[in-house]
């Protein structure tokens, strides 16, 4: 039971920053809790011994992406709906 | 972005470079390879490229570079994998393996800390995948950035 407390916090955390990335209108705000879900799925992947996958989801997932949709943010607008 | 974000990212960037460049250095021993390097050195590449502007950073960084990295990349991998066809073996064969030249000694007996001159072209096709997506990665960033019309934001 121990050795499944991080897991079900980690789980935990998985389940509040995707609900936190639906409900964010800011949406840098959103993204970076986008990114704080892909990290946590990475710590997940590592508790789950996949270091190998968790490093790739620690680049892609929480870096490149995140990089992607802040440009895409810098291009457009901040706010939901505000250049639409 | 502000100047505290710019410094940030100058100081962390040689960081994440030799990092990356661990990971694919290390491939055939630890987790990571060829892959996982290129994207943690892409991602240093892409924090730079947040962190300043578009105009800014095409005084360093040109489109053509990054896509002759890719080139290389790729052509390293497969002409690696042909050069087995001139030693008289098959396609991918590991020539270099316990040879006794690059990369080539033995895999030590029993449980040790891990040999890093082993594992024959293993290591220079993680070294060509590694370039290979370093670029691409980088690319990808870059061209986003390059929709921005406006600058200094």
């Amino acid at each position: 039971m121990i050795e499944q407390i991080p897991q079900i916090l980690v789980l935990l955390g998985l389940i509040v920053s995707a609900i936190l990335t639906y409900y964010f209108k800011d949406l840098l705000a959103a993204t970076l809790a986008a990114g704080l879900f892909s990290f946590l799925i990475s710590l997940e992947f590592y508790i789950l011994q996949a270091p190998d996958v968790a490093i790739s989801q620690a680049a892609i997932g929480a870096g490149l992406t995140t990089a992607i949709f802040i440009i895409a943010i810098r291009a457009t607008g901040r706010f939901e709906g505000e250049n639409s | 972005m502000s100047r505290i974000v710019r410094t940030a990212a100058d100081i962390i960037y040689p960081f994440i470079l030799i990092f990356g460049l661990y990971v694919v250095a290390h491939g055939h021993l630890t987790p990571g390879g060829g892959f996982q390097g290129g994207a943690v050195i892409a991602t240093g590449g892409a924090l730079v490229i947040v962190a300043y502007s578009y105009v800014e950073v095409r005084e360093w960084l040109s489109g053509k570079v990054l896509m002759g990295q890719e080139v290389i990349g790729l052509v390293g991998f497969i002409g690696v994998a042909l050069l087995a066809l001139a030693f008289g073996q098959v396609f991918f064969f590991n020539y270099l393996n316990a040879s006794g030249s690059l990369f080539g000694i033995p895999v030590p007996y029993g449980i040790n800390a891990g040999e890093l001159n082993t594992g024959g072209f293993v290591p220079l096709m993680n070294f060509s995948v590694g370039c290979e997506v370093w670029g691409g990665l980088t690319l990808v960033i870059l061209y986003m950035l390059s929709g921005l019309e406006k600058e200094g934001c």
